[in-house]
């Protein structure tokens, strides 16, 4: 865990994220109809699923860590990141829906993939009900660890498999062309990854802030 | 071999067990039956009800959620049920593997009887107004299926977790959420009696759905377990 303590990929986030900034909004993009410039929300609503996605993972990992160990600082990693990722979440949520209102014409219109993605954020916040359901640490650490490794693959379902079977407007999903089919994709790309690599490393940054400030009053409150 | 047989054991004493109370059995069957006679009364308020152009779906969407409920308190039943001494027991004798398996098969047996003749009491009250009747059943069939993999596992979550009924809901609904809407969407199509193959897409993705979950259960539960 030496890998939370480092610079480089803190500054290497604020640099990237700042690129994107900057460059998603002047850099050249295609045309399109409907779309037009709304495109460039791109930049800025698919990351934060991506950015969710890695503390996700990384939550999912520390899970695994502490059933196998049973330390108590892989359940406080773990539940940070969910935090973490609940946050980034909503954040995609919000934004998702900014695009939907110039391209749908409404911030909520019952399609497909907001609904799963809403429903995949119950999901989560269930998560922290049952965290809160229980007074025992060690018990609630085991039972939220094994929720939260349930929960993930039926997240990954909801929002990345059951709207593409399904006649969903949002782009790559029911027939619908995603990024990759446009032209002048490579424009874009070189603006969209570092985005990715970006506000993950944001998102990992928090939750290991988070961590940090956890464990300092987990080790504040325990018994030499 | 070994977890076979264990689990054909568990199994079998769940069934008798069930079999010498008909607790769960007949208090799951009442409430449907009262849940059932209770939307009949409230919908024959108003007359006409069974012309209206609506009927179809309200018909459809209420006998799935009549059913969600009680597969919820179904359910919900089957780890609270057990006594810590008896936990303990089985611990020292079996595998988690097949008790988890024995319960999840016992489910599935038990929506199944459920669905079956909540179906049929469903169809007494309100006119039924299926089309192909073999294909409403086959859904009925996938969606006792369905339920059963999935509120096994959470109730084992709840059990553990201080075992209370709101804890349960908050927990399954999400995920059952998907499940039930894919078979509202597949029962649809066979009340009015659309070409099967229609539903090969739906009932993949239901398959897929249950896979993880029982596979999910298998690899967790042995966690769950020890305490």
């Amino acid at each position: 865990m030496k890998f939370i303590y480092q610079t480089w990929w803190k500054v290497l986030a604020v640099v990237l994220v700042f690129y994107t900034m900057i460059s998603g909004f002047l850099f050249d993009v295609p045309t399109l109809p409907i779309l037009h410039e709304t495109i460039r929300n791109l930049y800025f609503h698919v990351p934060m699923w991506m950015a969710m996605l890695t503390v996700l993972v990384i939550s999912v990992f520390y899970s695994i860590m502490y059933l196998n160990t049973g330390k108590e600082e892989y359940d406080l990693a773990a539940v940070e990141c969910v935090n973490t990722g609940i946050m980034f979440f909503a954040l995609g949520l919000v934004t998702g829906m900014m695009w939907a209102k110039y391209t749908w014409g409404e911030y909520w219109s019952g399609d497909p993939k907001q609904n799963s993605a809403a429903i995949a954020f119950l999901l989560y916040c269930a998560y922290l009900v049952l965290r809160n359901s229980m007074d025992e640490e060690q018990k609630r650490a085991k039972i939220s660890a094994i929720y939260n490794i349930f929960a993930f693959p039926i997240m990954l379902v909801l929002i990345f498999v059951l709207p593409r079977l399904t006649d969903s407007l949002h782009p790559g999903n029911g027939g619908n062309p995603a990024f990759g089919k446009y032209d002048l994709v490579t424009s874009m790309r070189v603006v969209l990854y570092p985005a990715f690599i970006g506000w993950s490393l944001i998102g990992i940054w928090i939750a290991t802030l988070r961590y940090r400030i956890r464990l300092i009053e987990y080790k504040k409150n325990a018994i030499n | 071999m070994d977890l076979i047989n264990q689990t054909k054991h568990l199994l079998k004493k769940e069934i008798v067990l069930e079999w010498r109370s008909k607790y769960a059995f007949n208090g799951v069957l009442l409430y449907i039956v009262s849940t059932v006679f209770v939307c009949y009364m409230a919908f024959n308020l108003n007359p006409g009800f069974s012309q209206a152009i609506g009927y179809g779906i309200v018909w459809n969407i209420l006998f799935w959620i009549i059913i969600l409920f009680a597969a919820v308190n179904a359910i919900a039943k089957s780890f609270l049920q057990e006594s810590k001494g008896r936990l303990l027991y089985y611990y020292t004798i079996a595998s988690p593997h097949a008790i988890i398996l024995s319960k999840i098969i016992y489910n599935i047996l038990l929506m199944t009887l459920l669905c079956v003749l909540a179906l049929i009491i469903y169809s007494l009250f309100f006119k039924n107004p299926v089309q192909d009747h073999l294909y409403y059943f086959i859904t009925v069939l996938l969606g006792s299926f369905s339920f059963s993999t999935v509120f096994t596992m959470i109730s084992a979550i709840a059990s553990k977790a201080g075992n209370n009924g709101t804890l349960m809901a908050i927990l399954s609904f999400p995920v059952i959420i998907p499940v039930i809407l894919v078979l509202i969407k597949m029962s649809k199509r066979a009340m009015d009696g659309l070409d099967r193959s229609l539903n090969y897409q739906d009932m993949g993705a239901l398959l897929a759905i249950n896979i993880i979950v029982v596979a999910t259960s298998l690899l967790l539960f042995p966690y769950l377990w020890r305490d």
